[in-house]
């Protein structure tokens, strides 16, 4: 239990839309409490880079994709909600 | 321009200008006539159907179309069904979708897996900006967002759902896109129930500036496809449902009504005659059918209406035209096989590629549906001649309310072709000889020939009479038909006593008549005088029963009178009671 993984997220938002906001505020509180030292964060706004949201098959916004460690997951939403996220992110509380 | 060469010139100059400036053309045979001219150009249009309904299909066509025939662009979100199976589905209708996928037509994936993890709100704003991207990459005009009904599940919140159908609507309106949406009927949010729990059109509706519903279901057993325009902002449409087919080609849409005919197409000689088939009924109608021209034969089972039809068949063939023969009754080498029987040889014009003999079943669609069919198949074998057996068979299962308009437009069409029409029409067995027709189309029809059984002498012989011949002196007398193997022909028929005489009542009566002249004029002296004898008895029953009848009479009167005279004595006598008792007046 010494090496604990390393987490790499992908966040998809839709410009200054609030629920992209909470969202981005949301992961970045949960990495501080749950993944201090051991988490990256990539913000993608879907109006800059829409070809990647579409290769990337991202609709709804805003869109989390955990990238590593594989195999990727994804949640929609404004992340208020930590029990599906934590179970998806396989953290226990 | 790419300087790629299109196969039809025709479309070619309608490119980069479209045909009109209000509406998107589907190009969908028929839509575009309900329509007066397709979709609001730039403006939302909502199709609303149950599963199966033919509503993803007409989306497709539509942006299809618009590609195709107009040069526009077009984007197909697909949130139910995966790209890839659309594209498969749509192989069938030949409308190279690969070769367009290039260029002209782009479809996006956007199903959600199933289980999809949410956390909090979200929305289609992402997926807006993704796709109009792509919209000004390829420059499209038309865009198809399909079973939109699936993703606002996913909201899980009316008032969110309501928020996304507002946003998606807006961002169509900005985008200057002809849109479509496809929606299933009864999803929970385009419908609120009132007070009388009946069904309300939803937000999605009022929004739209065009809503088309369509509708699949079973009549009778007999799967029928409507649609109908609900509404359209700013312009007019036929408000009835129309009756659609899913057919080799794509949608096809009934309804689009022949303008009032102009009469045969130019260089038809409408004086021209077509043979019967039946040296003897060409002569009885002064020298057969006229072209163009629709004929109708009506008859019980079994009166050689289908031998009539045959005889036309052949005599067309053999002026080398082409005919299509459909037959709802039998098979087609049935048909074959029995026309053989009495001299009618079709398999060698089939053979040719000259006939065209289609066994279709009736109970297999609605009259409109048939209609087109019928229309299709006379359109791809360039049919001169046709022959439909039994067209009653139009108003079978369920179908009685249009089959009328639909045999009078099948009329109209022919009329219009120039091709010559026959129709036969089975009657009801009612026992009843009622020359009328279940279609009525016998009103219409430019000649009426009608085919009776008359039973006489344990014999039962085939009758035929002309009813009307618009435009032709006529024979009023009914003929005997004699069916043999060495074909059709008809005999005369022989009258007396005023009745029609057939087969071998016919023929003794022809060698008899000279000698039974006088032996029949005593019999009917004697007869007559029979008849006067039975008459004055009951002329004497007659009176004795009127004799009767006034005696009874004036006993009754006698009685009635006797009641009255009994009350008047009675209310006296009470009257004097009271005055005798001293009783207040009242």
């Amino acid at each position: 239990m010494n090496k604990l993984p390393h987490f790499k997220f992908r966040l998809y938002v839709a410009g200054d839309a609030s629920n992209s906001m909470e969202a981005i505020s949301n992961l970045k509180a949960l990495c501080r409490d749950h993944l201090p030292e051991r988490h990256e964060i990539e913000i993608v706004d879907v109006f800059r880079e829409p070809k990647r949201a579409m290769a990337e098959g991202v609709l709804l916004t805003p869109m989390l994709l955990r990238v590593s460690p594989e195999p990727t997951r994804r949640i929609v939403g404004d992340l208020s909600q930590i029990k599906p996220l934590m179970q998806m992110l396989e953290l226990h509380l | 321009m790419n300087g790629k060469v299109t196969l039809n010139p025709k479309l070619n100059s309608n490119r980069h200008q479209p045909s009109n400036p209000l509406k998107a053309r589907t190009g969908i045979e028929g839509f575009d006539e309900i329509t007066n001219g397709g979709l609001p150009r730039g403006r939302t249009t909502l199709f609303e159907g149950g599963p199966g309904s033919g509503k993803t299909l007409m989306a497709l066509e539509t942006l299809v179309n618009g590609a195709r025939l107009d040069n526009e662009p077009g984007i197909f979100v697909a949130f139910e069904e995966s790209a890839e199976r659309i594209v498969a589905n749509a192989a069938q209708f030949g409308w190279d979708l690969v070769a367009l996928q290039k260029k002209k037509l782009f479809f996006l994936d956007a199903q959600q897996a199933p289980d999809l993890v949410q956390s909090g709100r979200f929305d289609l704003g992402g997926m807006l900006a993704t796709i109009g991207a792509k919209a000004r990459e390829m420059n499209a005009k038309r865009i198809v967002f399909d079973a939109i009904d699936v993703v606002l599940a996913l909201l899980n919140d009316p008032a969110a759902e309501r928020r996304e159908i507002y946003r998606l609507h807006e961002w169509l309106l900005a985008s200057g896109m002809t849109g479509i949406i496809t929606s299933k009927t009864g999803s929970l949010y385009w419908y609120g129930m009132n007070a009388a729990n009946r069904p309300q059109p939803g937000f999605m509706q009022f929004m739209v500036d065009c809503a088309v519903m369509l509708n699949h279901e079973m009549v009778k057993g007999v799967s029928q496809r409507n649609l109908r325009v609900v509404k359209y902002r700013g312009s007019s449409f036929s408000e009835n449902e129309s009756p659609f087919l899913i057919g080799s080609g794509g949608l096809q849409v009934a309804g689009a009504r022949e303008m009032g005919h102009t009469g045969a197409p130019k260089g038809t000689d409408i004086d021209e005659r077509v043979s019967s088939g039946v040296a003897r009924l060409d002569a009885m109608l002064g020298g057969g059918y006229y072209r163009g021209a629709g004929v109708l034969i009506t008859g019980f089972p079994g009166t050689a209406k289908t031998t009539l039809a045959g005889a036309f068949a052949e005599a067309a063939c053999q002026r080398g035209e082409r005919t299509l023969f459909i037959s709802y009754d039998s098979d087609a080498n049935e048909v074959i096989r029995n026309l053989a029987s009495v001299h009618i040889h079709l398999k060698r014009f089939v053979k040719k590629g000259l006939l065209r003999l289609v066994s279709a079943r009736a109970v297999a669609g609605s009259a409109e549906i048939h209609f087109m069919q019928i229309r299709n198949l006379a359109k791809e074998h360039e049919a001169r001649c046709v022959v439909i057996d039994p067209v009653s068979a139009l108003a079978k299962a369920g179908n009685e309310g249009s089959a009328y308009s639909v045999a009078e437009r099948l009329l109209d069409w022919t009329k219009k072709t120039g091709i010559t029409l026959f129709c036969s029409s089975l009657l009801q067995e009612s026992g009843q000889d009622r020359e009328g027709t279940p279609l009525q189309i016998s009103t219409i029809a430019d000649t009426w020939i009608h085919l009776t059984y008359l039973v006489h002498a344990g014999e039962r012989n085939r009758g035929l009479s002309i009813i009307k011949s618009r435009g032709t002196a006529h024979s009023n007398q009914v003929r005997e038909l004699i069916l043999s193997s060495s074909g059709v022909t008809l005999a005369d028929a022989y009258t007396a006593g005023g009745e029609v005489l057939m087969g071998t009542l016919r023929w003794e009566k022809e060698r008899a008549v000279e000698a039974a002249r006088d032996e029949s004029q005593l019999a009917a002296k004697q007869q007559r005088q029979a008849i006067e004898a039975e008459e004055a008895e009951i002329e004497v029953q007659l009176k004795n029963l009127q004799h009767t009848l006034e005696m009874k009479r004036l006993q009754k009167q006698a009685l009635s009178r006797r009641e009255t005279d009994h009350t008047a004595e009675l209310t006296s006598s009470r009257s004097h009671m009271r005055e005798l008792r001293g009783v207040d007046a009242t």
